[in-house]
């Protein structure tokens, strides 16, 4: 398959898959074969574009002019192979563990979740993929249609008016902001296409960069930059699995990696290294991480307490690239697949304790490892690496950002970092600590492990968290190669 | 040679299809008979807009007296493109009709409704096709009286109210036109467009000119619904028949403003010229629509007048786009013009096909709809989306256009203020898909049906236009442009 229609496969076979598992919604494990299958051709395609970029091939593809001078293209560089790689991968152990989780909750409305968990994936490869702004733009706000029919799964008064946060902040954000911030660039430079070494040089008034970075950085609302963090909480009433993949890997990570992709590739580092008013966004970055783990802290429903670690990890990847050295671009990259893969395995656990246990509270877990050892061990690994210690792959991105903190003399951002590590050790080690060493209190109804295509599925996830540290392969090639661009 | 004498039979055609269609009391013929008119209309205009693109501006004497004395019909790039837009959706909707107008129309009336449809399609042609100011005057009352009959032939009661609304607005408006032509006539002695155009600048600074142009723009203003001056719109759209709704709102208040681009711009060639600040006003007043209108939008009840506020605040888009006086500005009108058509096209119709099955197309009563009716509630989605401005329609189009023309011409805050309001839109149309979506049906829904497929077929027809465009505008742009062009060319 030549990288070429490599690309247009990425995008076309999860819609085809989508359009399939319609077709089959009467007939479950059929549905869930095309689910599986889908997902396993996906990472096939993005692997044979992976080698095929390593081997020089810069697929280029123009699919139609949306407007004279801008087109959907797709092209393939280091940072969406790296994404898109993440993406379909771990699609496929949610695909695994969303079979388990749904048929063990008895969820409504299956046809329909998997319907719309293979649209995002679409949607999530042509966010990786894009080769401008537009395009981008395109599949970005596709990404959060998708994604609404599976936060307000439930169709509960409850859901439904989270789903309307999610859906009011996203769009808000994306459509006042983001499109503002896009419509102005292509006024100003004339082209939204993703080029190394940025688009502005020598094109718009310098202090105005600030403010245009700004309109991009909050208007990507996916990634979840305090103020506009709140939708992120509110998505948690979504069923395990897509707080699991949408929330911790495809939207949050869609969001995040805009927002490198629009510093390396629109502003470039260069340019940005060169502007005065940029320290703001270490400084927003660096309030973010901190904020949100004390907030982490005091919450007590394990989903919450995941949300806004999630919230607090994301800005990692935001201070790494606003440190604009290249370690820490690329150690912002390797971020993103390392707290894809840690995270994950969290929620996986999370939902693994309320399918086999229907406990939610971390006050609940007293003694739950003994009943659970699998998805307490994954849990504990997935705490590990978000702390950032070895041998998981959550240290090896910490290091290369802190390198790069360092490297660049940035106090703020080596602060804020060694903070966090202390506040997210104090978040996740005493969920770790009652649920090995405390008793079980109270008239707990005996439960074993959850069923046990979910706990394959975690137990995957931990397992690469660890192989990562040892083997980072492609994920940290990649991001090297990402940093040989941004230099 | 037939091709010479397309511009009167563009008009003829549906006029005296209408005379035939009010002798003959059957329901059938009479369909097949508006029908085939529109189509023929439809046919004619993609020959016309062919002729204008390939070899430039048509003129037409009609009886063959010339120009400034007789009526000239005259076709260029933007008269081509809206008479396409009038009579495709004329078709579409035609074959939408029949099982529709069953559900919310005496059946003995029917026939009536048919010669009302093409009387008012006749108008709004002539509108586009006539170069005489006062001929356009005959043909805005034609289609002006067939639209009062139209909203008042439904069921609903309160639609003859509405109806009355509208025909003292309508008249209160096409009267102040009227009065206006009048006074250039004074002035110049000339009623030709073209002829106006080269005639006004002697006697620009005039008063009575000036005093021409505010009651034209007020007159023309009323049938568009610009806002301070909207009051019969919401009403008429949520009373009249379904199908009369998805017209008005599709064709007439588009050819309203082709009106008034025509007259603002080719006679008096721009409002710079005669010294009046319509620009500045017409800013202010589209802002106020855009948040007023998609305000009031957010708290309606009723599915149909939320569209109707809808369309108000999108009017404001469109006017927005004029008050900018530049290319990319008029760009941006003509292209919202073509784009909010097909966006209020598949809406009102998928609300035709809700109400023919539940009798009521208020918005708490479709709860669960959305697997009831999933081609329906799919196209009205489809539609929503499009309002909103989503990548991929023809809304994101048109905003882009509009948001560039603000830039242009450094006006960052009413770049802001765009953006804004079309959050607002996110508002209302999502409200309706939560109900349709995420409630359960009530347990008299539970033997809903789809809508039969001669109606589902058009509503998706519009809907696929809408991401059709959305996708590949080249076409739209290219007209839209050189139809900005030769408006701001003068007369072109």
């Amino acid at each position: 398959m030549s990288p070429e229609t490599a690309i247009i496969a990425a995008l076309a076979v999860p819609a085809l898959g989508a359009l399939l598992i319609g077709l089959a919604g009467r007939v479950p494990n059929l549905r869930e074969a095309i689910t599986l299958t889908t997902a396993a051709a996906l990472l096939a395609i993005v692997i044979s574009l992976v080698l095929a970029w390593f081997d020089g091939a810069r697929p280029d593809v123009t699919l139609l002019e949306m407007i004279p001078g801008l087109s959907l293209r797709f092209t393939a560089e280091p940072l969406g192979l790296l994404f898109a790689l993440v993406a379909s991968s771990l699609w496929i152990v949610n695909s695994i563990y969303s079979i388990g989780y749904m048929r063990g909750n008895a969820e409504h409305n299956q046809t329909r979740y998997y319907i719309f968990f293979a649209l995002a994936l679409t949607s999530t490869m042509g966010v990786a993929l894009a080769g401008n702004m537009l395009t981008l733009f395109v599949f970005y706000e596709l990404l959060t249609l998708s994604t609404y029919p599976l936060v307000a799964h439930h169709g509960t008064p409850k859901a439904v008016r989270s789903a309307r946060t999610y859906m009011g902040v996203l769009m808000a954000t994306s459509i006042g902001l983001l499109l503002f911030g896009m419509i102005w660039t292509w006024q100003a430079a004339g082209t939204l296409t993703f080029t190394p070494g940025g688009v502005f040089e020598g094109k718009i008034y310098q202090p105005l960069t600030g403010i245009l970075l700004a309109l991009f950085v909050f208007g990507i609302g996916k990634a979840a930059l305090m103020p506009v963090h709140r939708w992120l909480p509110a998505a948690m009433v979504a069923p395990t699995p897509v707080s699991a993949l949408l929330h911790a890997v495809a939207v949050v990570k869609a969001g995040v990696f805009a927002v490198v992709k629009v510093i390396v590739y629109i502003f470039g580092v260069e340019h940005l290294r060169t502007v005065i008013n940029f320290d703001w966004l270490s400084i927003v970055a660096g309030f973010t991480i901190v904020a949100a783990s004390v907030v982490a802290l005091r919450q007590d429903n394990l989903k919450r307490r995941l949300a806004y670690s999630t919230v607090s990890q994301l800005s990692y990847v935001v201070l790494a690239a606003a440190i604009l050295v290249p370690i820490s671009v690329a150690g912002a990259a390797l971020h993103i697949a390392a707290h894809a893969v840690s995270k994950i395995t969290l929620f996986f656990a999370a939902g693994s304790i309320y399918t086999a246990a229907h406990k939610t509270e971390i006050s609940q877990l007293d003694g739950i490892g003994k009943r659970m050892p699998w998805t307490m061990v994954a849990f504990g690994i997935g705490a590990l690496s978000i702390i950032g210690l070895p041998p998981t792959i959550g240290f090896t991105s910490k290091w290369l950002i802190l390198q790069g903190a360092f490297e660049a003399q940035n106090s703020v951002a080596i602060g804020v970092i060694i903070l966090s590590t202390l506040l997210n050790a104090a978040y996740f080690l005493p969920i770790i600590y009652v649920a090995f060493f405390r008793s079980e209190s109270g008239e707990a109804a005996p439960h074993g492990e959850a069923p046990w295509p979910m706990v394959l599925a975690l137990t995957a996830t931990a397992g690469l968290t660890v192989v990562l540290f040892f083997a980072p392969g492609w994920p940290l090639a990649l991001a090297q190669e990402l940093a040989g661009i941004v230099r | 040679m037939i091709n010479s004498q397309l511009p009167i039979l563009q008009v003829m055609v549906p006029l005296l299809a209408a005379s035939l269609c009010a002798i003959l009391p059957f329901r059938r013929l009479t369909w097949l008979i508006a029908l085939a008119a529109s189509l023929a209309a439809l046919a004619i205009s993609l020959n016309l807009l062919v002729l204008v693109l390939n070899d430039g501006p048509i003129s037409y004497a009609l009886g063959d007296w010339a120009a400034p004395w007789g009526i000239e019909y005259r076709v260029d790039a933007l008269s081509a493109f809206v008479l396409v837009l009038v009579s495709a959706l004329g078709s579409i909707i035609m074959v939408f009709a029949p099982t529709s107008l069953a559900r919310e129309i005496d059946a003995d009336r029917v026939f009536l409704f048919h010669a009302m449809y093409l009387l008012n399609l006749a108008g709004l042609l002539g509108m586009a096709v006539t170069g005489d100011v006062f001929n356009l005057f005959v043909f805005l009352e034609i289609s002006s009286l067939s639209s009062y009959v139209m909203i008042g032939l439904g069921r609903d009661r309160r639609a003859l109210t509405a109806a009355f609304q509208y025909l003292i607005m309508g008249t209160v408006g096409a009267t102040f036109y009227v009065i206006g032509v009048g006074m250039m006539y004074m002035m110049t002695g000339t009623l030709n467009m073209a002829d106006l155009g080269t005639r006004l600048p002697e006697v620009a600074a005039t008063r009575t000119v000036i005093a021409a142009m505010a009651f034209i723009v007020v007159g023309l203003g009323l049938k568009l619904a610009i806002v301070p001056l909207h009051f019969w719109l919401p009403n008429a759209y949520a009373y009249a028949p379904t199908v009369v709704s998805a017209f008005l709102a599709a064709t007439a208040t588009k050819v309203a403003l082709y009106a008034l681009l025509r007259i603002v711009f080719t006679v008096f060639g721009g409002p710079a010229m005669i010294g009046l600040p319509v620009d500045q006003i017409l800013l202010v007043l589209a802002i106020v629509a855009m948040f007023g209108a998609s305000a009031v939008a957010i708290y309606q009840t009723d599915a149909k007048r939320l569209l109707a506020y809808s369309s108000l605040a999108q009017i404001g888009y469109m006017v927005l786009g004029i008050s900018f006086l530049s290319a990319t500005g008029l760009t941006a009108t003509i292209i919202h013009l073509f784009n909010h058509a097909l966006m209020k096209g598949a809406l009102f119709l998928a609300l035709g096909c809700i109400y023919l099955r539940l009798g009521s197309v208020q918005i708490e009563k479709m709860a669960g709809l959305g697997r009831r009716m999933p081609w329906t509630m799919g196209a009205f989605v489809v539609g929503g989306l499009s309002l909103i401005g989503i990548p991929l329609t023809v809304g994101f189009i048109s905003k882009w256009y509009l948001i560039q023309a603000a830039l242009e011409r450094g006006w960052w805050l009413v770049a802001a203020l765009i953006l804004l309001s079309s959050l607002l839109a996110v508002i209302y149309v999502w409200r309706v898909v939560e109900v349709a979506y995420f409630q359960a049906p009530s347990d008299d829904m539970l033997q809903l049906r789809e809508a039969p497929a001669v109606m589902v077929v058009p509503v998706w027809v519009l809907a696929g236009a809408n991401v059709y465009f959305g996708v590949n505008p080249q076409q739209t742009i290219r007209a839209a442009q050189s139809a900005a062009a030769a408006l701001l060319g003068g007369g072109g």
